[in-house]
């Protein structure tokens, strides 16, 4: 993270933040591809995940103002958001934990799957399996957030993403609504991933819509559709959107065209698809071209990433499931805790 | 005394004043209107949303998730169906998060027949709410209690379900709210809301009232008896209070009343204790009779107490079926009456051990 805490003024001109941005997909996809492995291999029962979206997880993720409150952005992820948190800062430990279920999963302790991250210390909410509902919870948390900045008080911007087939939902519609009600605009950036399915369905045999962004502009809501593959386009417009709400604290909506190169999730096998643009390959064919990186030097990132997430892995093969008979903990805080009364408490 | 809608209203200026209650909110709640049963009127943080029950629970988690203290009114339990799945993930924030996300937020909802609503205002949703782990469920039968379960709701670092029967909006209470005013025409005057042009420019003048919560999870013996039991809530406590009394008057037992308050986590003790006294217990409540919240109870009073009951024990529920009826004769063959109780009582009193 070093490398890249400090933004140049013109970051896709500048070797070391390039390479650096470089670093952190080749990390997240060697982690993606590591979680498969683990499923495959029994290491654990589920895999979804974000391979293809790492361009614009890289830029989401060095561009959100991380931290706990009002004062920083809040995160309604979705369950593709994996390398979003990595580039945060996140270890990849922690992602492999939850991958195998082990109570020292610092997510959620054994009890969701993979990529269902939660992280309070950085305003990351529970990202939840059911489809959309992020968009129907986020205009709460920028509702928090406008209250701050009308008081003068610091204020972050509430994020929340979710993918195209999603946005059938009515909470789709919700977060446009709620986010525009006159006199109440919300600061929330409104993302949707694009990867034109929803698990098997090709999403033009069931949206009639041209992009899913003219729905937003319906809304008067400044929208655009942007190509998620090009790490220098999705930074340029995370930059433009982000900037535009912490300046007017009104919503914006971005429809991040990406990839999918895995399938949905490893109930359709996993396997890598090769028709789909890779945007950590074309990256370097660039940084190739301008003579930034060699092969050799690339193969060396990916070396160094691979080995980061097997090491991982070998750490958590000797880690153990959370206890039994902690399963109720948590069901509520404070006195009371869950089961049958008279008898579980 | 105060109404079951003024004692809302009182427990909601308690808690934006005392209890750091930052919004209030939900379909007509705020300015002009006040909510429906105008449990709303007067409020400092009371706004109105769109028309939209998934938006209006999702609003609340959001709020509660950035550590504001929110009360969502859904404006009939008949329309909170749309939004079990935000009920589910607002009950499981805290358990899916191992303990990250408790969400400190109140939903009140009226709920029940009772003001002849038809298929869609006479709903009751205590069976669904009950299923609802991660949710604590209440639900008063008294303004005193509607005041002190709603304080409790505020303060409750969960998530709360506060059913508010519709067809006792009107009834008033036989227990002073503490601070409340005594004189009830002056009550009126300071927190109703006047009708009309004069309601421009109106304010309350909110009486000086005091923090008396009712502790979640106590049921309240509200009728002594030592020959049989009743266990139920909300408006049934108030029928099935004038059947015991005229079973007594009649000199066939004392029924003893139990308002459970509380739906989860529920009194087990307060109804065990009371069973194992009379040995004869009805479980009484309007939700529809298959899988219904008494049959849980029931099922826990066999395995617990089968060899201490004289009688079968036995439940009155609402019938299964897709509404209530709106033509009196159908919404009264649905939802118990207080003929049906009388039938149960003498029957369950009545019965030879």
């Amino acid at each position: 993270m070093s490398e890249t805490s400090r933004i140049p003024a013109q970051p896709f001109k500048d070797k070391n933040f390039c390479l650096a941005y470089h670093r952190h997909m080749v990390r997240a996809r060697a982690l993606e591809e590591r979680l498969i492995k683990m499923m495959r291999s029994g290491d654990g029962y589920f895999w979804i995940g974000g391979p293809g979206e790492e361009a614009f997880a890289v830029a989401l993720g060095l561009q959100v103002r991380k931290g706990r409150g009002v004062a920083y952005d809040y995160l309604h992820l979705h369950y593709r958001s994996n390398p979003i948190v990595l580039t945060m800062g996140e270890p990849m430990l922690s992602f492999i934990r939850q991958m195998k279920s082990t109570s020292a999963d610092p997510f959620s302790g054994g009890r969701n799957f993979v990529a269902h991250i939660c992280k309070s210390d950085w305003n990351v909410v529970p990202v939840t399996s059911t489809i959309e509902t992020q968009f129907a919870v986020a205009p709460g948390t920028a509702m928090a957030q406008r209250r701050a900045r009308l008081k003068g008080e610091p204020s972050g911007v509430t994020v929340v993403i979710g993918g195209d087939a999603g946005t059938a939902e009515g909470d789709f519609a919700s977060s446009l609504i709620w986010s525009t009600r006159p006199g109440s605009e919300l600061p929330i950036l409104l993302i949707t991933t694009n990867n034109r399915y929803g698990i098997s369905t090709p999403a033009e045999t069931q949206h009639g819509e041209k992009n899913v962004a003219d729905r937003a502009r319906a809304f008067g809501i400044t929208a655009q559709t942007v190509d998620g593959n090009s790490p220098e386009k999705i930074w340029a417009a995370l930059e433009t959107a982000f900037d535009t709400i912490r300046s007017t604290g009104k919503p914006y909506f971005l429809e991040v065209m990406v990839s999918r190169l895995h399938g949905h999730s490893s109930s359709s096998g996993a396997a890598r698809t090769l028709d789909e643009l890779c945007c950590i390959d074309s990256f370097e064919k660039k940084l190739l071209k301008s003579g930034w990186i060699t092969e050799k030097e690339i193969e060396a990132v990916k070396a160094t990433a691979y080995q980061e997430a097997q090491e991982a892995h070998e750490k958590v093969k000797s880690e153990t499931y959370p206890d039994g008979s902690t399963f109720q903990d948590h069901t509520y805080a404070g006195n009371v805790r869950g089961g049958v009364p008279g008898r579980d408490f | 005394m105060a109404n079951m809608a003024q004692a809302v209203r009182m427990a909601l200026h308690y808690g934006e004043k005392h209890l750091g209650v930052t919004d209030i909110f939900g379909e007509d709640v705020g300015p002009p209107l006040g909510g429906v049963f105008t449990c709303t009127q007067g409020l400092k943080t009371t706004w109105n949303t769109p028309l939209d029950e998934r938006g209006i629970i999702g609003a609340a988690m959001g709020l509660a998730l950035a550590g504001q203290k929110p009360v969502a009114e859904i404006q009939f339990s008949d329309y909170i169906f749309n939004t079990i799945d935000l009920l589910k993930l607002a009950g499981n924030s805290n358990w899916a998060s191992n303990g990250q996300y408790p969400l400190n937020m109140t939903v009140m909802t009226p709920s029940g027949a009772g003001i002849h609503g038809s298929l869609y205002h006479s709903h009751s949703f205590d069976a669904w709410a009950s299923r609802l782990a991660g949710w604590k469920v209440v639900t008063p039968s008294t303004p005193r209690d509607a005041y002190g379960l709603m304080l409790s709701a505020i303060q409750d670092p969960n998530p709360v379900l506060v059913m508010v029967p519709k067809a006792l909006m009107r009834v008033k209470g036989e227990e002073l709210i503490p601070g409340e005013p005594p004189d009830e025409k002056d009550l009126k005057e300071r927190i109703d809301a006047p009708i009309g042009d004069a309601r421009k420019g109106w304010e309350p003048r909110w009486p000086d009232l005091e923090f008396a919560p009712t502790p979640i999870g106590e049921a309240k013996v509200v009728r002594e008896g030592n020959n049989a039991t009743v266990v139920t809530y909300s408006r049934h406590v108030l029928l099935a209070k004038v059947v015991a009394d005229r079973l007594a008057y009649e000199g066939l037992g004392e029924v003893e009343v139990i308002d459970l308050r509380t739906i989860y986590p529920y009194d087990w003790a307060a109804i065990s204790k009371s069973v194992v006294k009379t040995g004869r217990v009805l479980f009484l409540n309007e939700d529809t009779e298959i899988t219904n919240f008494g049959e849980h109870l029931l099922r826990r009073t066999i395995e617990e107490h089968y060899y201490q009951l004289r009688a079968r024990p036995r439940l009155l529920a609402g019938a299964h079926v897709p509404g209530v009826g709106l033509a009196p004769p159908l919404e009264e063959a649905s939802v118990p009456q207080e003929r049906d109780i009388e039938r149960e009582l003498r029957a369950l009193l009545t019965e030879l051990t």
